[in-house]
C-alpha cells in the first residue's frame, strides 16, 4: 500500500467511528498530536494536585479533609491512567516526566494560579473540574482507543469532584458574612481563568481543524466554552453569588448566554510562564522527583537483588 | 460515662489523626506516583479510624456541643493525647515508612484485643480497622526491607531514621492512667513482646538491628508533647479557630 492508501483507509476508519488502536497504522502527525495532548493532560492531573494539596493540612473539618485528600488522590490516579495511555504511543513515562520538569512539555495553565483561601477548594472543584469535565466528556469519544477508554474511567470521578466543589461553596454561601465574602472572592478570581481553560478562540486556534477531522476533538473551543458559560450562569443562581462579568446576559435569540471578552493578554502571559505560580509548580514537581530519586534507586536495587537470589535458588 | 474510657477513645483518635496529618503532607509530593497514591490510602484509612473514635467519644460525652470536629479542632497542645512518635516530622521517605511500620504493628496488636471488648462499638471499630492495618503492615514492611536492603544510601538513611525514632517507641506499651488492665480488659505492656518479635522479623530481612539500651521518651499519652505538636495544631486548627462557630 502506498502512503496515500494508508492515509485513506485510516481516515475511512475514523469516519466509520472505528477506534484507532496502538498497533494500527497512523499518520505521524496523528501520533504526535495525541502524544502531546495525552501527556499534557497527564501532566495537568499531576501538577493539578499541587494547588489543592496546598489546603489539605488546613482543611476546616475532618469530613472536608477526607474529601479533599480523596480528590487529590483521584487526580494522581488520572495521571497514571493517562501516562499509561500515552505510553502506548511509544514514549516512556520517564521521558514525559523529564519533559515536564525541564519545561519542554506544557500542562494546563489554570494550575498556575494560587489557591489563597479555603473557598478556592470549592471554586476549583466547581469551576475547574467543571470546565475539565466538558472537555473530557467529549474525549470519551475521541478516536484514539486508549485515550477514550482512560477518559471514561476519569469522567465518573470528575463529575463527583464538581459536585463536591459546589457543595463546599453552597455551605459557605449560607455561612457567616466572612464565609460568604470568601466564597464570592474565590468565584471572582477563578471565573476568568476557568474560561481560558478551553483555549484560544476558534479563529485563533492553529490545530483545531485537523484535530476535528481526525476526531481527536469533536467540539471546538468556543462551543465548549459557551456550553460552560450556559451551565455555570444557571448554577450560580443556586449559590446566590454573582459572576464577575457585567456583560453576562441571557440572549433569547441565540438561546445562549452572552459574555464579556476574555483577557487574552493574561492568557498568553500565563502560557509563556509568567503566571503567578508557574515557577513554584515546576519547582515543587522537580523537588519531589529529586528527593525521590534515592527511593526509586533503592527499590530497583532491591528488586534486582531479589531476582538474583530467586534465580540462584532455582539453579 | 467514665472519664477513662473517653480519654482512651481520644488517645486512639488523636494518634491516628496526627499520623494521618503528617502523612498527608506527602500527598502530591511523594517519591513515585504509585507510592503517592499508596501513602495517601493509608492517610485516608487513619483519618477514617480517627473519625470513628472521635465520633464515638462525642456520643459518649453526652454533651451536644461536642462533635468530632470540636474534639479535633478545638483542643490544645496539652489536651491532645497522641503518641509522641506520630507528631514528629518525617525527614524523608525512610522515616515515613519506618514510623508506619512501628505504628501499624502496634495498632494491630491493640485492635486484636479491642475486638474482644464488651463495648460493641469499640469492638466494631477494631474489627474494621484490623483489615486496613493488615495492609498497612504489609506495605510498610516491604518498604522497610526495600530501603534496608536496597542501596548503601537507602540503608544509611533508614538507619538514621531508626536512631531518631526508636526513643519514641517505648511509650507505645507503657499504660497511661486510662489504660490499666481493669479499664482495657487486657495488659497493654504484655503486647510489647509481640511487637518486638514482629519488628525484629522485618528488621532481619531489612538488615537492621534493634537498638539497645536507648533511653525512651514519654509524655504524649498524658499531653506532654514535643515542640512540634504546637505548630502542627496551629496549621490544622487555624480556620476553625479564626471563624468560631462557623459550619464548613
Ligand atoms: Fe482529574
Ligand atoms: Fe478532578
Amino acid at each position: 500500500m502506498t502512503l496515500h492508501d494508508l492515509e485513506k483507509s485510516f481516515q475511512a476508519k475514523i469516519d466509520a467511528e472505528i477506534k484507532i488502536e496502538p498497533k494500527d497504522w497512523m499518520p505521524d502527525a496523528y501520533r504526535k498530536t495525541n502524544l502531546r495532548q495525552i501527556s499534557q493532560h497527564a501532566h495537568s492531573e499531576i501538577v493539578g494536585m499541587l494547588p489543592e494539596g496546598n489546603w489539605i493540612t488546613r482543611a476546616p473539618s475532618l469530613k472536608r479533609k477526607a474529601i479533599l485528600i480523596a480528590k487529590v488522590q483521584d487526580e494522581a490516579g488520572h495521571g497514571l491512567y493517562l501516562y499509561a495511555a500515552a505510553e502506548t504511543l511509544g514514549t516512556s513515562r520517564e521521558q514525559m516526566i523529564d519533559d515536564l520538569h525541564s519545561g519542554k512539555a506544557k500542562y494546563s495553565s489554570i494550575f498556575n494560579y494560587p489557591t489563597l483561601t479555603w473557598a478556592d477548594m470549592g471554586a476549583v472543584g466547581w469551576l475547574v473540574d467543571g470546565a475539565a469535565i466538558l472537555n473530557q466528556v467529549m474525549l470519551c469519544r475521541t478516536s484514539y482507543g486508549p485515550y477514550a477508554r482512560a477518559m471514561v474511567r476519569i469522567c465518573k470521578e470528575e463529575s463527583f469532584h464538581q459536585r463536591q466543589g459546589f457543595d463546599a461553596l453552597l455551605v459557605l454561601s449560607k455561612g457567616t458574612p466572612e464565609q460568604k465574602a470568601m466564597c464570592q472572592d474565590a468565584i471572582n478570581r477563578w471565573w476568568w481563568p476557568s474560561l481560558m481553560m478551553f483555549g484560544p478562540k476558534d479563529s485563533e486556534s492553529t490545530n483545531s481543524d485537523q484535530s476535528m477531522k481526525w476526531k481527536i476533538k469533536r467540539k471546538t473551543n468556543d462551543e465548549l466554552r459557551q456550553h460552560f458559560v450556559d451551565m455555570i450562569a444557571e448554577q450560580i443562581k443556586l449559590l446566590g453569588m454573582t459572576l464577575p462579568d457585567p456583560d453576562l446576559k441571557w440572549n433569547a435569540e441565540k438561546m445562549h448566554y452572552d459574555f464579556g471578552e476574555i483577557n487574552w493578554e493574561e492568557f498568553w502571559n500565563v502560557v509563556k510562564g509568567n503566571g503567578p505560580c508557574n515557577k513554584q509548580r515546576l519547582e515543587a514537581r522537580n523537588k519531589a522527583h529529586q528527593e525521590g530519586e534515592w527511593v526509586r534507586e533503592a527499590a530497583l536495587a532491591y528488586a534486582a537483588k531479589k531476582a538474583e537470589r530467586l534465580q540462584k535458588r532455582v539453579a | 460515662m467514665s472519664i477513662s474510657k473517653l480519654d482512651f477513645l481520644k488517645f486512639q483518635a488523636d494518634s491516628s489523626h496526627i499520623l494521618s496529618q503528617r502523612n498527608a503532607e506527602l500527598c502530591a509530593h511523594g517519591p513515585i506516583l504509585e507510592q503517592d497514591i499508596a501513602i495517601t490510602n493509608i492517610t485516608l484509612d487513619l483519618l477514617g479510624q480517627a473519625r470513628n473514635f472521635y465520633q464515638y467519644a462525642a456520643t459518649l460525652s453526652g454533651d451536644p456541643v461536642v462533635t468530632e470536629d470540636s474534639l479535633a479542632y478545638l483542643r490544645n497542645e496539652r489536651e491532645y493525647k497522641n503518641l509522641l512518635l506520630v507528631e514528629l516530622p518525617a525527614a524523608d521517605w525512610s522515616y515515613t515508612v519506618l514510623r508506619q511500620l512501628f505504628y501499624s504493628v502496634y495498632q494491630y496488636l491493640v485492635f486484636e484485643q479491642l475486638e474482644k471488648s464488651t463495648d460493641l462499638q469499640i469492638a466494631a471499630i477494631a474489627t474494621k480497622s484490623l483489615k486496613e492495618t493488615t495492609y498497612h503492615i504489609k506495605w510498610s514492611s516491604e518498604w522497610v526491607i526495600r530501603l534496608g536492603d536496597g542501596t548503601e544510601e537507602s540503608h544509611s538513611r533508614i538507619k538514621k531514621a531508626l536512631v531518631d525514632y526508636w526513643p519514641y517507641t517505648g511509650e507505645l506499651f507503657i499504660p497511661a492512667p486510662y489504660e490499666t488492665e481493669t479499664l482495657l480488659g487486657f495488659d497493654l505492656s504484655a503486647l510489647k513482646y509481640g511487637w518486638l518479635k514482629q519488628i525484629s522479623a522485618v528488621f532481619e530481612e531489612a538488615k537492621l538491628s534493634i537498638p539497645e539500651n536507648i533511653f525512651m521518651q514519654t509524655g504524649g499519652k498524658t499531653g506532654v508533647h514535643t515542640e512540634h505538636l504546637g505548630f502542627l495544631l496551629a496549621e490544622m486548627q487555624h480556620l476553625q479557630r479564626s471563624h468560631p462557630g462557623a459550619i464548613w
